[in-house]
């Protein structure tokens, strides 16, 4: 059958051959096996912990920008413990920052961008009808769910959650309160939820594509996932290890961690002792490193779709893009001691990390120049998803570019631990993997709905965003050149050499609580096109990826005929062709 | 090479010869496992030098692995994705045992 | 609703999805267990003194454990074989076999650290003792996953049989893959923390 679009009503029997009967509430909608209802939990899960982690953000934002004052309002709302007359304890300020960072990224960035789009965009773009395995899927999610809620339970233990930074350093975390065995339970569900889902999405993109989907013909989108799958399956264990190891630490009195002779509070600890806190860092930067392209890879994916579809043009350079996606996979297991070049490491292998970081720095550049590229000549479509994946370009060059003194092992001396850290990788998450999942949003919103968000909340959300992300961030880059270490309660108040720059913390705070402000335009927008957004067809995009071709939404099934692939995934705009773009599965 | 491990799904019962064949393989593999486990655990009464008794040790330990792993598990006549996704994975498995040694080991380099 | 290639291979890979997704299962399981033996390798490099297996360990217990083991892989693939061979009741007793084995297992486990903790050897007394427990204790886990799938196969999942003969031979190679990797991990686990 050769049509172009979608067939137009569907009718549950013509979607699956299978079972026919009608699901209730409870398998429909909560424990459902199918990709799309789980992608949507993931979503909205996701985005939830997001907003939670920006609002633990924002309180802290106080603290730095006004150290020791109290909090108006919300101060006597968090107790005499955390925040005595309002005023934020140290050790709240460390539980804050710990659980902003492990929330961010392991129970905001990662489901939404991979267990959100992924399931959700992935088998519709390769023509399958669900994922391989959608029983482990919906498995997937709820070890997902259950870890989330393991960490929040974690706050609610004697001592509060865990304190020791999202990277849960050895012999800290050893010593550490409850929060901290609490969080590697966590981290453990979170582990085992992204495994079970990298098998999966592995699986599926192999063997479910659909005819005439060979692999140079598969949106880069899904090239993304891919290479983030394999870098979840492989990376994650040796944090298991490491975690399960820490643990044992913890509560069987064992010394992976620990050296001998350590002393605390002015007592030797009764431990064997005879371990190695640098094997925790080498464990934990293992998973670490790749799992900081788990972050970008997917939204790098997301870009390109968006970019190919509002140029009305290929992407530039498809090829050399999915070679440096490939390159860059593999390299990412390579790099990883660079976080610690100031653990006491040779000078030979001090400079392998550092050489095999530059090296891969070269894929990012190739990936990040053929997207730019790719607009020359295009006839732009200036729309909200357009404008997010304009705005991740020139973000994620400066996240990029200010990574690189990091890599060099004598630059990193000074930078190492400062501000310039956070300002580098925040540029590259924040305004950059953020962005693009705000892009995606947008963009497969009528997909999952039939509806369309409002533009112009979009464009408000948008411009407010972008300005806001570079008003937080930028000084931050002054801060940590000024040597103003992370991690400081007072933000460096109580340091001489900090006082010159102390003021860009009120800067930065100032510009995250009007980021978030200029976020509620986004939440309103989303849950009121729900309901009253503008109704849509299937393809409003007129966009050539298949997963244009199902309804919007698409039925349990996706498809109502399996589609073939004809084509590559970007035929915009081809010389003699009746309209500007040629879908896919157009016979 | 193997018709059994690709068209199995499809014919049970079939490919008797070819089963049998099989079987005497596997009876084959189990008698070298037995015979290479009283080796390895001889080996180790004997007064080898560290370095010597670790790589015999490894060197069998591969050796019977690669049995399990080639018969057992049928990877010598396994698809390209599988050995493909092998081939990854042992290039990812390796730098995580020998980089943190080889950056933090007391032992490996004489100057820091 | 049928998902493909769940029980008839696709034509190109060659593969079931079923078979792609236990191996790369196992790729996990490589770097999870490569992980400890990383973490073995740096703490006994950094380690003053470091203790002989046998000085501490049964050897005996062990080696018998690593016959166990490799019988009951054999057990395993000769179970497969006779499902290709249509023989029902003889994959039954050799699944019964490998079940039992995986038991015979856990049996000398449970006595090999009870000794060490009646002797006051935990965990904690020591590195060597430390990387001991945690490895072959995480080890005995999968020994003890692959038996519940195995016991169900043998059970209530045997009634695929019936009805789907070739999917259920296909669930038992896999689980079979399993087994096997266990009895893999053992095999360099022994002499590592036994021998050297």
């Amino acid at each position: 059958m050769s049509q172009p679009g979608a067939i137009a009503t569907p009718t549950p029997h013509a979607a699956h051959e299978g079972h026919h009967e009608e699901l209730g509430f409870w398998r429909k909608y909560v424990f459902s096996v199918d990709h799309k209802v789980i992608g949507i939990q993931y979503a909205i899960t996701g985005l939830l912990f997001l907003l939670f982690g920006f609002s633990l953000m924002m309180l802290m934002r106080w603290q730095l920008a006004y150290p020791g004052s109290p909090l108006p309002l919300l101060g006597s709302l968090l107790g005499e413990v955390r925040m005595p007359g309002g005023i934020m304890q140290p050790d709240f300020y460390n539980e804050l920052g710990a659980m902003h960072g492990t929330i961010m990224v392991f129970l905001g960035v990662v489901p939404l961008a991979v267990g959100g789009f992924g399931n959700f965009v992935l088998p519709l773009q390769i023509g399958a009808p669900d994922m391989a395995f959608p029983r482990l899927n919906m498995a997937s999610y709820w070890f997902f769910f259950l870890g989330g809620m393991i960490m929040l339970g974690s706050f609610f233990v004697p001592g509060g959650a865990a304190q020791g930074g999202w990277t849960s350093y050895s012999p800290l975390a050893n010593l550490a309160g409850m929060g901290q065995t609490v969080w590697l339970i966590g981290m453990i569900f979170l582990i085992t939820s992204s495994l079970l889902g990298a098998i999966n999405f592995i699986t599926t993109t192999i063997q479910l594509r659909a005819k005439g989907l060979s692999f140079m013909r598969f949106p880069f989108f899904v090239w993304a996932q891919f290479v983030t799958s394999f870098l979840l399956l492989l990376a994650f264990p040796p944090l298991e290890a490491a975690a399960v190891m820490q643990l044992m630490d913890r509560l069987a009195g064992t010394s992976f961690f620990l050296p001998s002779g350590l002393v605390v509070s002015g007592q030797v600890l009764d431990v064997a002792g005879g371990g190695n806190p640098i094997l925790w860092q080498h464990l934990f930067w293992f998973l670490a490193h790749p799992e900081v392209y788990v972050l970008i890879l997917p939204a790098m994916g997301i870009v390109a779709e968006i970019i190919a579809n509002n140029t009305r043009k290929p992407l530039w350079g498809y090829r050399p893009m999915v070679y440096s996606l490939v390159f860059l996979g593999f390299m990412s297991f390579l790099v990883w001691a660079h976080h610690m070049f100031m653990t006491g490491m040779g000078t030979e292998m001090a400079a392998f990390f550092q050489t095999t970081t530059m090296i891969i720095s070269i894929p990012s550049v190739v990936i990040l120049t053929a997207l730019v590229i790719s607009l020359w000549g295009g006839s732009i479509r200036f729309n909200t998803p357009m404008l997010f994946a304009l705005g991740f370009l020139p973000m994620f060059g400066i996240g990029g570019l200010t990574g690189l003194p990091l890599g060099f092992n004598i630059s990193d001396i000074p930078l190492h631990d400062t501000y310039y850290v956070i300002a580098h990788f925040h540029y590259v998450v924040a305004p950059g993997t953020i962005f693009a999942l705000f892009a995606g949003i947008y963009y497969w919103f009528p997909k999952a709905t039939g509806r369309m968000m409002n533009e112009t909340l979009g464009k408000i959300h948008f411009f407010g965003s972008i300005v806001c992300m570079n008003v937080i961030f930028m000084p931050m880059f002054l801060v940590g050149l000024a040597g103003v270490s992370r991690r400081l309660f007072d933000g460096g108040e109580s340091y001489a050499f900090a006082q010159p720059v102390l003021q860009m913390n009120v800067v930065s705070s100032w510009g995250a609580w009007i980021l978030a402000i200029f976020q509620i335009p986004f939440i309103f927008n989303f849950f009121w096109s729900i309901w009253k957004g503008e109704k849509t067809g299937d393809n409003p995009w007129q966009a050539t990826t298949l997963e244009w071709a199902a309804p919007s939404p698409p039925p349990h099934g996706n498809f109502l005929v399996a589609p073939e692939a004809y084509r590559g995934p970007y035929e915009y705009s081809v010389p003699g062709a009746a309209k500007d773009f040629t879908p896919q599965h157009e016979a | 090479m193997d018709s059994m491990t690709s068209d199995h799904a499809a014919h049970i019962g079939d490919h008797a010869a070819d089963i049998d064949r099989h079987v005497r393989l596997y009876i084959i593999v189990f008698v070298a496992l037995m015979a290479l486990t009283f080796v390895t655990v001889a080996v180790s009464y004997l007064d080898l030098s560290p370095a010597m008794a670790i790589t015999v040790a490894l060197f069998v330990a591969t050796i019977k692995g690669s049995l399990v792993a080639c018969y057992f598990m049928h990877l010598i006549s396994e698809k390209n994705l599988i050995y493909a996704v092998l081939v990854i994975t042992v290039l990812t498995v390796i730098p995580l045992l020998a980089l943190p040694a080889l950056t933090h080991g007391s032992g490996f380099w004489i100057h820091e | 609703m049928d998902i493909p290639y769940t029980v008839e291979v696709r034509r190109d890979t060659g593969l079931t999805n079923g078979k792609i997704g236990i191996w790369l299962f196992l790729a996990s399981e490589v770097m999870l267990f490569g992980a400890l033996f990383a973490s073995y390798i740096l703490i006994r490099v950094g380690a003053p003194n470091w203790p002989k297996g046998d000085t501490i360990l049964n050897v005996p217990m062990a080696t018998f454990n690593t016959i166990v083991l490799i019988t009951s892989s054999i057990t395993m693939v000769m179970a497969w074989a006779s499902l290709m061979r249509n023989r029902f009741g003889t994959f039954r007793i050799y699944m019964g076999a490998t079940i039992l084995l995986g038991f015979v297992f856990l049996v000398v486990k449970y006595f090999e650290y009870s000794a060490k903790l009646h002797h006051g050897l935990y965990p904690s007394t020591n590195n060597f003792l430390a990387i001991y427990f945690t490895l072959t204790g995480l080890h005995m886990l999968h020994v003890i996953g692959g038996m519940a799938v195995n016991a169900y196969l043998w059970g209530f999942g045997s009634k695929l049989w019936k009805t789907n003969p070739v999917w259920f031979t296909n669930r038992v190679e896999n689980s079979g893959l399993f087994w096997h990797f266990v009895d893999l991990v053992w095999i360099f686990l022994f002499p590592t923390l036994y021998l050297l």
